[in-house]
């Protein structure tokens, strides 16, 4: 077998030129080297996942094993930090929270967020957008703790107390999941926005040429058109509605609440989460166990809610692209 | 030519060279032409689907060898076999041999990355990289490592492209700013810059006006003293004009249309091509009636 | 009007029918609630602003500044502890995602064969990542890192750490869209040339997407700055009175400060709340500027 490194292909004219064998050499080791590298860096995403499932499944399955799961899905009673009788870990109560305050909120994000996507997707003019646009943008930007501080100083106080005169509590639904909706305004109405703006023109075109008027078009032919871009921008906000931590902390209080009033506290998942693992919680205590089993909760439905997220927006891409 | 530099000092170095022809003693018939790629039955595949089937002919040195036929019919694809460039695509497959220089150019254990290096490629829209002239030019030879005075192989390269006097007082310009036309010609001198001696050109000229394409016409007749040229025209013209051999692809359908392969329908002399074709498609075609 | 113009815009009425005027009605009602709609958008950013502005303009202080915070002195009280513990925190995060987040991103683009289903696994995984709520994250640095396998407890490291994988997703997507805003053609060209694929992807796809990466970076740092659930949940120091000196030592950070004053009984702490606030969105104001900045200066336009 002739040596790659020092064989000749022979051109023509009888010259010699080196061979095209490929021969290892440092570079092509190298190259090797970095692929291996980059595989194991984009590894890294599947560990963290894998990590996350692994430290909620451990403590879950502990929680079971004090804690009956027919007591913790369908019990209606959450107060783990009661001793003796008092206590019961019924998750109801938390969930029913969460879903309330995002209920609130999306009753506020999803006109206001549709209105103002289709605003900007199909009438708004060139000045109005240069501001409207970045308002958003500075929306969008405003970490969730100066909304939580804005609940719990400004709007209950002087909003739904002095200017509404509402007998609302210090901490309410209100207050928390109506900010929560501010929250997830931009989400949606940027999504929206987008995926009306990629419905192609010749459908507006086509609805003009009929005599529609603008908005009969925007209503009627286009919206349609964006639906499910639409649904799926709806599902986000739902989502990071859902996970939200701190504004419901903040405004929102800590009392594990099942019934339908929104001037009284109410606690989400993710809000009794952050209240309970200060840092000092012991391993292996209850209480512990407790930040887990609804961290899987949490993390269940917002992997449900994001799933069902990705279908609709692989739907809606399919038919433009 | 490092090639030949490198080939001389391992010639030296190795007392045992291969035998010499020996010398004729009668007058000899026309010589034959040296053959620079011996493709013998190339079939590309993509997937399931073969795109170009049974194609064996010579393309030969210092010669410019056409290739013409409809839109479809594989030319781009043929030509693409010649520097390995068809390994970029994840479905495509191909079978049968390319020998270039002794070696077949897809043997299993070849480098595709040093095939490139010998065998230049020249793309239908002008891609050069958003960086001063001079670096467009230094960037082939110095992934390959050359030794030597950059300046000096930057200015040869523009030299050899035509180019030198138009920008020499520019170089470190963005190579973004030129025409069209200068771009092109850019990326030939860009691919000539590492000493190869093949040059490949898909369809060169089309997205250029009418007076950049003259001018790389011209180019490419001097470069042929040096290279071989393989290229790929949808102008008929062109290739009468510049060309010493052509080949014409044709299309072939199956399946009632919907499975499409090209294949080689004739290959020779282009005045014999263009004058005289032996078979009644090529003669269809260089006179019009379709294509 | 002439005759001729009564009988050509009668005719004109007869060919196009004259909108209704139920219609017009609908389509000014609707204009109404658009503009509503909007406006209730800008009403809460102007509200909002001007509550904190309110609150804590006539707290910020160069003392405000350097002073570590006090249980019981508002007066006396400063975010220094919190501003460098912040700092400390996005340094570790930057580091770890930077070199982590491009890598991903060049590999899932360049290298990865996407018929292969453990690639295409990797890509899900990443988009589900980017959903989850970051208080799990929290959770995962609870568990995990700052004590469990990693076991570094409560320190910058941990923190650092948790953020990273927290915004690492982020990174990942925006890298990739500048990763592929590159054209084939460049990429074409450079292994005609003879290049190898690091070769093409070190010396042209990376110079030519690496403003839009640094972009992207940016604004996921300045994501990960105002990120409260998961410090909460890991532990971060409440009102330390000292400067982070080192990965090993605990730590405090902005929105942790403001958190703990904004739910403080004492009305002070909250106005100082508000004062930390305002530094928070200066800072934020001045790393997304200096993003589009950087957008508008080096993006390569192809």
């Amino acid at each position: 077998m002739p040596d790659p490194a020092t064989a000749f292909s022979v051109g023509p004219n009888g010259r010699r030129t080196p061979s095209l064998v490929r021969r290892p050499s440092r570079r092509s080791r190298f190259e090797a080297a970095i692929r291996a590298t980059l595989f194991a860096a984009a590894a890294v995403s599947i560990a963290t996942t894998l990590a996350i499932v692994f430290s909620l499944l451990n403590e879950t399955i502990a929680f079971f094993r004090d804690v009956p799961i027919g007591d913790y899905l369908f019990g209606t009673k959450w107060s783990p930090q009661f001793q003796g009788e008092q206590q019961s870990f019924g998750v109801l109560p938390l969930i029913w929270g969460t879903f309330y305050l995002t209920g609130i909120g999306l009753l506020v994000a999803i006109p206001v967020g549709i209105l103002s996507g289709i605003y900007l997707a199909e009438f708004a003019p060139t000045r109005v957008r240069k501001i409207v646009k970045p308002v958003l943008e500075l929306l969008a930007g405003v970490p969730t703790i100066v909304f939580g501080y804005f609940a719990l100083t400004f709007f209950t106080p002087e909003v739904l107390r002095n200017l509404l005169g509402l007998g609302v509590g210090q901490f309410n639904a209100l207050s928390a999941g109506i900010i929560l909706g501010v929250l997830v305004i931009p989400t949606i109405a940027t999504l929206v926005e987008d995926s009306m703006s990629a419905v192609p023109q010749s459908l507006r075109e086509g609805s003009a040429g009929l005599g529609a008027n603008k908005v009969q078009t925007a209503i009627r032919v286009v919206f349609p058109a964006a639906l499910s871009g639409v649904v799926a921008a709806l599902v986000l906000g739902a989502s990071r509605a859902v996970g939200e931590t701190v504004i419901i902390l903040i405004a929102g209080g800590q009392t594990a609440n099942l019934s339908l009033n929104p001037t009284e506290s109410y606690q989400s998942m993710a809000a009794f989460i952050a209240a309970t693992a200060r840092g000092d919680v012991p391993t292996g205590s209850i209480e512990y166990e407790t930040i887990f089993v609804v961290g899987m909760t949490l993390f269940l439905i917002t992997l449900l809610l994001n799933i069902v997220s990705i279908r609709l927006v692989r739907k809606y891409r399919q038919v433009y692209e | 030519m490092t090639d030949q530099r490198r080939e001389d000092e391992a010639a030296a170095a190795k007392p045992t060279a291969a035998p010499k022809p020996a010398a004729p003693t009668a007058p000899a018939p026309a010589a034959p032409r040296d053959v620079i790629f011996d493709v013998d039955d190339i079939n590309v595949f993509y997937g399931e689907h073969r795109a170009i089937r049974n194609v064996t002919l010579d393309l030969h040195l210092n010669e410019i060898t056409a290739l013409i036929g409809p839109s479809g019919c594989g030319k781009s694809t043929f030509i693409r076999c010649l520097n390995r460039m068809n390994d970029l695509i994840p479905t495509a497959r191909v079978d049968g041999k390319i020998i270039y220089h002794g070696e077949d150019l897809y043997a299993d254990d070849i480098d595709p990355v040093q095939v490139r290096k010998r065998i230049g490629m020249v793309f239908q829209k002008p891609n050069p990289f958003p960086k001063s002239i001079y670096d467009n030019i230094a960037f082939g030879p110095r992934v390959m490592g050359m030794k030597g005075d950059m300046d000096e192989i930057v200015e040869t390269a523009l030299r050899r492209g035509a180019l030198w006097d138009e920008v020499k007082d520019r170089l470190k310009t963005n190579a973004f700013g030129m025409s069209g036309g200068q771009q092109q010609r850019l990326c030939i001198a860009r691919a000539l810059a590492t000493s190869p001696d093949v040059l490949l050109m898909d369809e060169p000229c089309s997205a250029l006006d009418p007076i950049s394409t003259g001018r790389i016409e011209d180019l490419m007749m001097e470069l042929k003293r040096e290279y071989s040229i393989v290229i790929v025209t949808h102008n008929m013209q062109q290739a009468a004009r510049v060309s010493d051999m052509t080949a014409f692809f044709t299309v072939e359908l199956h399946d009632e249309g919907r499975y499409r392969t090209g294949a080689v329908v004739e290959y020779g002399e282009t005045d014999k091509i263009f004058t005289n074709p032996d078979d009644k498609r090529t003669e269809d075609y260089v006179t019009g009636k379709f294509g | 009007m002439t005759g001729a113009q009564i009988a050509e815009r009668a005719a004109r009425r007869a060919v196009i029918p004259q909108a209704s005027g139920a219609d017009r009605a609908f389509a000014t009602f609707f204009r109404v609630l658009m503009y509503t709609a909007v406006g209730i958008s800008m009403l809460a950013l102007v509200t909002l602003l001007y509550d904190v502005a309110r609150d804590g303009l006539p707290k910020v202080s160069w003392d405000f500044l350097t002073s570590f915070p006090s249980r019981i002195i508002p007066e006396n009280s400063g975010i220094e502890s919190a501003i460098w513990g912040t700092l400390w925190l996005m340094a570790v995060c930057a580091a770890i995602v930077v070199p982590l987040g491009i890598a991903t991103a060049i590999y899932l683009e360049e290298y990865a064969d996407r018929t292969k289903w453990w690639n295409r696994l990797v890509e899900v995984n990443i988009q589900n990542l980017a959903a989850v709520p970051s208080v799990v994250y929290g959770i995962l640095g609870l568990a995990f890192i700052v004590r469990g396998p990693l076991d570094l407890g409560r320190v910058v490291l941990a923190g650092g750490i948790t953020l990273a994988l927290l915004v690492l997703p982020v990174v990942i997507i925006v890298a990739r869209e500048a990763i592929r805003a590159v054209p084939p053609s460049i990429r074409e060209g450079s292994l005609a040339l003879g290049a190898t694929q690091w070769q093409t992807i070190w010396k042209q796809v990376l110079p030519g997407s690496i403003a839009g990466i640094m972009t992207g970076i940016i604004l996921a740092l300045s994501r990960a700055i105002g990120e409260t659930a998961p410090l909460i949940v890991i532990g971060a120091a409440v009102n330390p009175r000292f400067n982070p000196d080192g990965l090993g030592s605990a730590f405090t950070a902005l929105p942790i400060q403001i958190f703990a004053w904004t739910t403080d009984k004492d009305r002070e702490f909250v106005e100082l709340a508000a004062a930390a606030i305002l530094v928070m969105m200066v800072v934020l104001l001045l790393m997304n500027s200096f993003a589009i900045f950087l957008r508008n200066r080096y993006e390569q336009k192809w």
